[in-house]
């Protein structure tokens, strides 16, 4: 079973890109998907999670996820108040909405593997706002699919059609791909680059 | 070809009501409960489900127009949890002695004080003995079968139908969910026959105040006290029993799954350990019981789904000569302990079985209960029993006061 | 076959609540002379039929009183507009 922990702010769709997470691994073959927000109040601006289980075999347990292989961050300022590594197993995953690959992200990587996209750029470059503010969930997805490669993007591409109204789908499909090319993943040599300054 | 759709509790539960055409609905919205009520305002908004949907300004009026709906020979759907069912606790007594076929989902949540929207099972708990068939769901498959087949029950024996599921845990977590043909479930499912309808042309006067006594009426028919209603109240419950298994094997007929009516079963065959719960607790115990079995300890799940009337004979049978009973249930009788395990222990009164019981409260409030825990608190009961201390022990789990189960740590 | 005793239930019919006559302690008792349906030849008035909370009184001409139900609660006698209705104890002798 594969586990995923979506973090991010209310408002920002972490809970509609957990659903549409687990929708695509449905249609990707995995026969046991789901999908839960963080279980209580939403509230706008606040931090929440939402979690998506991905597994061959149906899933039967709904307790939360205390490690999971796979942390997806939509709002880096998230880093200095929510203990984000801490959400992960040693070794797992983050996937960070950020610009650059910082110097921060880059000591993070000795304990955990780091993948980075501008999701803010890119939805930027497509359009893609809500009352004023970038959205990145989708973006994200495309980062997932490319960090992991569990999803492939055309089943991504099937689950955003399913949530999505057709007037959106494009533009979104569009920066789901662009994120899935841009995503940053840290290779050894970054590191070896990294210890040789 | 099958139609699966990844879909939330409340989603499951809509669809369901929708599937079964049902013509009235009212409801008064809740945490957990909202989202369904949403989703059914909006098929009937759009057309797609061609009913009244009556506003109301609470809970009690809900159940209100449910039951004159219902009275009037329409199928109605109501839905809440916690406090709403509670506030509707009087309505739900109407409703039983009516002997109206409801089917009310109760998205189950704790109840205050303290204030809490997260999930245990309190609620309903609270209104056992309100009249109403309980029904449990494991996962959102069973909650959109046993909206369907809630209503075959309902409308064969009379009797509401309170079908509950666990708020969050399975009201927002999505799942495949393998949607029912809308041809198959009107095949499943025949017309309403009301026993009563209530019609300007043939004016009744219906529930007046009855007498401790039987009395003829003035066309000169015999009716039934007090007593004698109750009576037929409880025989009509007792009865449910082969009316449910009837609905759920006609339904695997139909629609190839399987739900085995009463409760279900995991691993259970050999298994000398058995786990004994309710809803998504139950099904988080089958993930505990594939970890004891990994460690050698034959371990299986009797997951009780029919909890009114309950199933006290195919439960006895069941747990025959096992080893040892380990009752885990999101409520508490307080003062006593789980409800579902006096339950239990009383289906087993005068019979041979002798099995040390274990009584677990967990969850309570949405205190989070994961599977290892479970599996943890089976092997220590397990240990304590191999010791020779068979005096039932009621647990608080993963509860961390200075005092919680005298010291020893669960 | 649904039991007809399923749940508690009657039909409106006269008598459901017994012979509510018997709970009488005083008697309406109709003086016809003075009665405005009656004095005219109309249906007119019949303010006794309207008030009557039993449903016992017909508004016929002459109006007539069903006795067999009537609680004796003596609106009728109160409404009148003529005191055309006198209250009577009930006892041995009629009036």
């Amino acid at each position: 079973m594969y586990e995923v922990i979506w973090h991010g702010r209310g408002g920002q769709g972490v809970v509609v890109a957990s659903q549409i997470l687990a929708e695509s691994a449905y249609l990707q073959g995995f026969k046991g998907v789901t999908s839960a927000p963080t279980f209580g109040p939403e509230r706008r601006g606040a931090p929440v999670t939402a979690s998506t289980r991905i597994s061959t075999l149906p899933v039967r347990t709904f307790a939360q996820i205390n490690h999971a292989d796979c942390a997806v961050v939509l709002d880096p300022t998230l880093l200095k108040s929510v203990d984000i590594r801490d959400t992960v197993q040693k070794e797992g995953l983050i996937i960070i909405n950020a610009p650059v690959l910082s110097d921060h992200f880059k000591a993070m990587h000795r304990c955990e593997r780091i993948a980075v996209v501008d999701a803010v750029r890119i939805a930027l470059i497509h359009h893609l706002t809500h009352e004023g503010a970038p959205i990145v969930n989708t973006p994200l997805l495309g980062a997932f699919a490319r960090a992991t490669g569990l999803v492939s993007l055309e089943c991504l591409e099937m689950g955003l059609r399913g949530k999505l109204s057709k007037a959106v789908a494009s533009a979104n499909i569009a920066a789901l791909r662009a994120a899935y090319d841009d995503t940053d993943l840290m290779l050894e040599e970054d590191l070896k680059e990294d210890d040789r300054q | 070809m099958d139609n699966v759709q990844i879909l939330t509790g409340n989603q499951a539960a809509a669809l369901g009501a929708k599937l079964c055409q049902v013509q009235v609905v009212s409801a008064y919205p809740i945490t957990p409960q909202t989202s369904l009520t949403e989703v059914l305002s909006h098929y009937i908004e759009g057309g797609e489900l061609q009913a009244e949907y009556v506003r109301v300004e609470s809970e009690h009026s809900a159940m209100t127009v449910c039951i004159a709906a219902s009275t009037a020979g329409a199928r109605v759907f109501t839905s809440t949890s916690s406090h709403g069912l509670l506030y509707m606790h009087e309505q739900l007594h109407w409703a039983a002695g009516s002997r109206l076929p409801i089917v009310m989902c109760c998205i189950n949540r704790g109840v205050g004080a303290p204030w809490s929207i997260f999930n245990d099972q309190q609620d309903s708990i609270a209104q056992r003995d309100t009249g109403w068939i309980q029904i449990y769901c494991r996962d959102n498959q069973e909650i959109i079968d046993t909206v369907i087949q809630a209503y075959r029950i309902a409308e064969a024996v009379y009797v509401p139908v309170m079908v509950c599921y666990d708020g969050f845990v399975l009201s927002h977590t999505t799942m495949p969910v393998r949607i029912p043909d809308e041809r198959d479930v009107r095949a499943f499912l025949p017309s309403y026959q009301p026993h009563t309808i209530l019609n300007s042309q043939e004016p009744r006067n219906i529930n007046p105040v009855i007498f401790p006594w039987r009395r003829m009426d003035a066309e000169g028919c015999l009716r039934d006290g007090y007593m004698e209603l109750r009576y037929k109240l409880q025989k009509a419950l007792e009865e449910a029993k082969p009316v449910i298994g009837k609905a759920c094997s006609d339904y695997t007929a139909i629609f190839g799954r399987v739900h085995e009516g009463l409760f279900w079963r995991y691993r259970l065959d050999d298994a000398d350990a058995l786990l004994i719960g309710m809803g998504s607790l139950a099904t988080e115990a089958t993930m505990a019981v594939d970890r004891l079995r990994e460690q050698g300890v034959k371990a299986g799940v009797l997951g009780v789904r029919l909890y009114r009337p309950f199933p006290r004979e195919e439960i006895k049978n069941c747990i025959g000569q096992r080893k040892a009973l380990l009752i885990f249930e999101k409520d508490i009788s307080y003062g006593y302990e789980g409800a579902l395990c006096s339950d239990v222990k009383a289906a087993l009164y005068g019979s041979e079985v002798k099995a040390p019981v274990h009584n677990f409260i967990c969850g309570l409030g949405g205190r989070d209960v994961k599977a290892e825990e479970l599996a943890d608190a089976v092997k220590t009961s397990l240990k304590m029993i191999g010791a020779g201390n068979l005096k039932q022990q009621t647990i608080w789990l993963n509860c961390r006061t200075e005092k919680s189960n005298d010291g020893q740590s669960f | 076959m649904i039991d007809n005793n399923i749940s508690a239930m009657c039909k409106p019919a006269p008598g459901e609540a017994g012979k509510t006559g018997d709970w009488r302690d005083m008697r309406p008792v109709i003086d016809h002379t003075k009665c405005t349906p009656y004095v005219k030849n109309k249906p007119a008035c019949f303010l006794c039929w309207l008030y009557c909370p039993e449903g016992v009184i017909r508004d016929t001409i002459p109006v007539e009183i069903d006795l067999d139900y009537c609680k004796g609660c003596g609106i009728c006698a109160e409404e009148c507009p003529m005191g055309a209705i006198a209250m009577v104890a009930e006892g041995k002798q009629d009036g």
